[in-house]
């Protein structure tokens, strides 16, 4: 007995050790010892990989491999190899920041790229301000580089949602649509679109007749769009990810609403029509090009960026890449035209970022600035319109 | 006896010597999450344990705690200390509130009234924006400082963290081995057979569940000013059950169980996420959970006291764990 | 612009389909709670479990009645594979313990769905084709019709097993007395069996009617799972009659708190009332209504 108890003591304190020992070195890393024997560059990422949020993060960390490799084969930066190190934060803020600590202090990267989504992005910030990291978030919050002087080393290549709101609300002025009826979805995405469309709206000469919000998991969001249908709004807009955008598109159409239904650029992915079996045609919204990439014209600067990542990550992982990805392939870029220019030092890493100008990326000319973290116009969106199950390119 | 007090002191010697072996800051920040885990379920170990009553709704007080600090020291200004105070404060005087109806309760419907609880607290968390931001949470705490002492580095973090635990650990030990104590076990045995012998049994479970929020809020409180930021994500049910797995885990009613039982649990999660991917490429964490509720399950099949009492260094220090 | 009357009856038609699910889900529930003395809180997974399967075997090209055969028998089975391996084990211990084992159930079994389903919303089309039929103004979905058909032909069913087989006297009996039915010869081990089994297949059945309406997700089961509980706690763990109402009560409300409040109300409302219940009435707000048990 008294053998077993100590075994089973052993065993115990075992399993602890070798999980902090393990917790100390695990992460994958993809540096290829290519290009050289010079030192190589170590860059780090907190994705989104698994939990809620995977959606977005696995087509990110598959661009990032593959842009790693795709660089080590090329010779690396000035000839020094990239080493980047992928973590995962399950979705979780906590998560999120123990991730970053781990690849400033032990990896000691020269920049981290991440998170996915706006809560452990935002979540990230404090730390990297402190330790004077800079970090390229891949969330849509605006709030992740706002306000500018308090996130000197944060910056992002999601479209902001002031970019979005700024196209719906001029979709609106142009269809002569005032009373709008705003929806969104109770978390951290449809809050911060929430505030972005309240704030243009009133600029904007638009009308909030209505506001509802309803939960991730709703299955049945008919009371909405019931006093949707009592308020007199002459459109609808909504901000959501599938499943409930589907269902909330789906609830519209059953009820019989004819006004004109925007989405935002949340729903940009084939699935959303998927799941709104039918009912998601003829929702307008504004997305990234890379979903219409066969119609725009030939003439727009971002075409041949877009053509080139559909074929490479197609080629790669025998599927379409999506907006997420791009994100992904802009951070990457970003970050390695600034280190090339700058060296490995995070200071200069950063002003370097500031400085970007007219980088051609998937999901748009980034443009930054002193006061602008993000670099991204109206122009790097499209709106769009489903018609027959498929993105139709309006304008 | 003399084996305990060996056993306690070369723990706090690891202890004390940890961090200097540690050059991980990463490693740091871990023992730092299961110190504060650890605060809690010391909590709820006395709630489950002694006083025979279970909660599924703790991470509800963990998040009062951290939206107290958050709250008071950014909106409000208040000295660090003083909002890590309220963080004790609140979710005590709401579990004083709640407590005497809910533990009336009997098992199952204790588990929906206390799981209730935590959904509701959290909902509150996610709605009331003008107070706590709503899904996007809360940015821009300050750390906290003791006097000149800012604590603004994770190894001095952890010094704070694991004093307190252990300042914790030997107060709940002493209480442990007096009349209270004592009158607790009595509750969880047979709470008829301790009303009739003159135990107010009623006002001894709201003690316990006082106690154990409170602890919920410290550790929550503490955990604000070490991350910084804060949303709600973090306090929702998951984390209530998290809570019961590591109590369940380390073993009810022990000196070590708390203690063992998250350790167990952070570490396996840090094998898991390590070695699955190795097993099966292409694999995310979903596997943990997976495992976790496997564990769960399979302890309370085999071994309903928790792994715990296998490393028992006394026989007379600590009582055997619940039925 | 729609008036008061048809908003009114617009969210009965919600409340009253959003009630009916609710009420399978409680149905499940109390019977297994009465058969074996376990509240079963992986009830709402084996909902997600059967959506998820049937829109994969749709997709998989199978025709849908076959679908639903396939799926309801799979569930059923794992039903009874999980009280096989997880609940008989501990039949003795309290019963504490045995929702704590069913809490991780519910875990592993989420875990288990993601693994094999993914993040992805998983589709199944509605059963019958044709948009949503207008009522006094109010629209209302068909496959909600199908719901509340599925919500009565269930509880016919339960209450035809109970009364009128001998195996369902067989385990009532088992429910009053354990002892005194294994004296004359009932097994409640292969009681208990059956229950786990028939509230996996009840499960499964509403997670293929539901899913056209709510999409199959690997999480869609838990919050299922509570509104279940709270549907049960209102009508009374063991009632069955109550727990279908408790179940379109506590539909019919949140939709109305959601319709006519705030959108933000509708879990908060369902939570409130279960608290109230609890603390108030535990033994259920239908109890003394509906009468006898079972």
């Amino acid at each position: 007995m008294r053998k077993r108890i100590k075994l089973l003591a052993g065993l115990a304190v075992l399993i602890i050790t070798a999980g902090l020992l393990l917790s100390g070195c695990g992460g994958k890393d993809t540096g290829a010892k290519a290009g050289g024997d010079k030192e190589p560059y170590k860059i780090g990422a907190v994705i989104d990989i698994s939990g809620p949020s995977s959606s977005l993060g696995i087509p990110e960390r598959n661009t990032l491999q593959m842009l790693t490799e795709k660089i080590n084969a090329a010779g690396g930066i000035n000839g020094h190899p990239l080493e980047l190190t992928i973590l995962d934060n399950k979705s979780d803020e906590t998560e999120a920041v123990l991730a970053v600590k781990k690849l400033i202090d032990q990896q000691k990267v020269l920049a981290v790229i991440g998170c996915s989504s706006s809560g452990p992005s935002m979540a990230m910030i404090d730390t990297v301000q402190k330790e004077k990291v800079p970090m390229i978030s891949l969330a849509a919050a605006s709030k992740i580089v706002e306000p500018v002087q308090e996130r000197q080393w944060v910056f992002k290549t999601a479209q902001s949602d002031i970019v979005v709101v700024n196209r719906l609300a001029g979709y609106l002025k142009e269809k002569g649509l005032n009373k709008i009826a705003f929806l969104y979805m109770n978390n951290a995405y449809g809050d911060g679109g929430r505030i972005a469309f309240t704030a243009a709206a009133e600029p904007a000469g638009l009308q909030i007749v209505t506001e509802e919000k309803f939960e991730a998991t709703d299955v049945d969001m008919t009371p909405q769009l019931t006093r949707v249908k009592a308020s007199g709004a002459q459109a609808v807009v909504i901000w959501a990810i599938p499943p409930s955008a589907s269902i909330v598109t789906k609830n519209f159409k059953d009820l019989g609403l004819s006004i004109p239904l925007l989405h935002s650029h949340g729903v940009g992915n084939q699935n959303f029509i998927d799941l709104a079996q039918g009912a998601a045609d003829g929702v307008i919204l504004p997305i990234g090009k890379l979903t219409v990439t066969g119609q725009i014209p030939d003439s727009d600067p971002q075409k041949e960026v877009l053509a080139t990542y559909i074929d490479e990550y197609s080629k790669k992982y025998n599927s379409s890449p999506n907006s997420f990805g791009g994100y992904a392939w802009d951070a990457f870029y970003l970050l390695i035209n600034a280190i090339e220019k700058a060296g490995p030092d995070r200071a200069a890493i950063r002003d370097q970022l500031e400085k970007t100008e007219n980088y051609i990326g998937v999901s748009g000319v980034f443009n930054m600035s002193a006061t602008d973290h993000n670099g991204l116009k109206e122009d790097s969106m499209v709106n769009v319109k489903i018609e027959g199950g498929q993105w139709k390119l309006l304008e | 006896m003399d084996k305990n007090i060996v056993f306690r002191a070369a723990a706090i010697i690891i202890f004390l010597v940890l961090p200097l072996l540690v050059k991980s800051n990463y490693l740091l920040g871990i023992l730092i999450i299961i110190g504060l885990y650890t605060i809690i379920v010391i909590g709820l170990g006395i709630l489950m344990g002694y006083a025979g009553q279970v909660s599924f709704g703790h991470a509800a007080f963990f998040g009062l705690g951290a939206y107290s600090v958050a709250v008071l020291s950014t909106a409000y200004r208040w000295p660090t200390f003083a909002a890590l105070l309220a963080a004790v404060v609140v979710p005590g005087l709401l579990a004083a509130l709640i407590g005497r109806p809910t533990l009336k309760l009997k098992e199952l419907y204790l588990v929906l009234a206390t799981l209730a609880f935590g959904i509701l607290v959290h909902i509150f968390f996610n709605e009331a924006r003008e107070i706590t931001g709503g899904p996007s949470g809360l940015t821009g705490i300050p750390y906290l400082s003791l006097g000149g002492l800012v604590f603004d580095r994770d190894i001095k973090f952890y010094y704070l963290v694991w004093s307190t635990v252990l300042l914790i650990s030997l107060g709940v030990n002493n209480l442990i081995h007096s009349r209270v104590g004592r009158a607790l076990r009595a509750i969880r045995e047979s709470e008829h057979a301790a009303e009739t012998s003159g135990i107010d049994t009623a006002s001894l479970k709201l003690q316990a569940f006082v106690f154990s929020a409170v602890l919920a809020g410290l550790a929550g409180g503490l955990y604000a000013y070490y991350v910084t930021f804060i949303s709600p994500s973090p306090f929702g049910f998951h984390t209530s059950v998290l809570f019961v797995l590591m109590a369940v885990v380390g073993g009810l009613g022990t000196f070590w169980g708390p203690l063992l039982g998250t350790g167990l649990v952070v570490a396996l999660g840090e094998i898991l996420r390590w070695a699955v991917p190795l097993a099966i490429p292409g694999a995310g964490g979903e596997y943990q959970i997976i495992f976790f509720g496997v564990i769960l399950v399979v302890i309370m099949i085999v071994k309903p006291e928790g792994l715990g009492s296998i490393i028992k260094f006394s026989k007379k220090s600590v009582e055997k764990g619940v039925r | 612009m729609v008036d008061l009357s048809s908003q009114l009856l617009q969210l009965l038609f919600s409340g009253l389909t959003l009630g009916s699910i609710y009420a399978l889900i409680a149905l499940a529930l109390v019977t297994t709670f009465n058969i074996t003395g376990v509240l079963n809180l992986a009830q709402g997974e084996f909902v997600a479990l059967g959506a998820l399967l049937a829109a994969s075997l749709f997709a998989a090209g199978l025709p849908l009645p076959l679908v639903f055969i396939l799926t309801v028998a799979g569930v059923a089975i794992l039903g009874g594979l999980v009280e096989r391996s997880a609940i008989y084990p501990a039949r003795g211990a309290s019963s504490m313990t045995l929702i704590i084992i069913t809490i991780g159930l519910s875990i592993s079994l989420r875990g288990l769905a993601l693994l094999v389903w993914g993040t992805d919303p998983l589709l199944l089309p509605a059963f019958s084709s044709g948009g949503p039929i207008l009522i006094g103004g109010a629209a209302i979905n068909p496959q909600s019709l199908w719901i509340f058909g599925l919500t009565a032909v269930t509880l016919a069913m339960l209450f035809a097993f109970f009364e009128l087989t001998y195996l369902g006297k067989a385990v009532r009996a088992c429910e009053i007395n354990r002892t005194a039915a294994r004296l004359v010869g009932i097994n409640p081990g292969a009681m208990s069996l059956l229950a786990f089994a028939g509230s996996g297949a009840i499960g499964a059945a509403a997670g293929i009617f539901i899913a056209p309406l709510t999409l199959a997700t690997y999480d869609m089961g838990f919050m299922l799972g509570v509104k279940g509980f709270v549907a049960a706690v209102i009508g009374g763990m063991n009632n069955v009659g109550g727990a279908v109402l408790g179940g379109f009560i506590l539909g019919v409300l949140e939709i109305y708190s959601a319709g006519l409040v705030s959108s933000g109300l509708k879990d908060a409302v369902a939570l409130l009332v279960l608290l109230a219940v609890l603390l108030i009435r535990p033994e259920g707000l239908v109890g003394v209504i509906a009468g006898r048990k079972v």
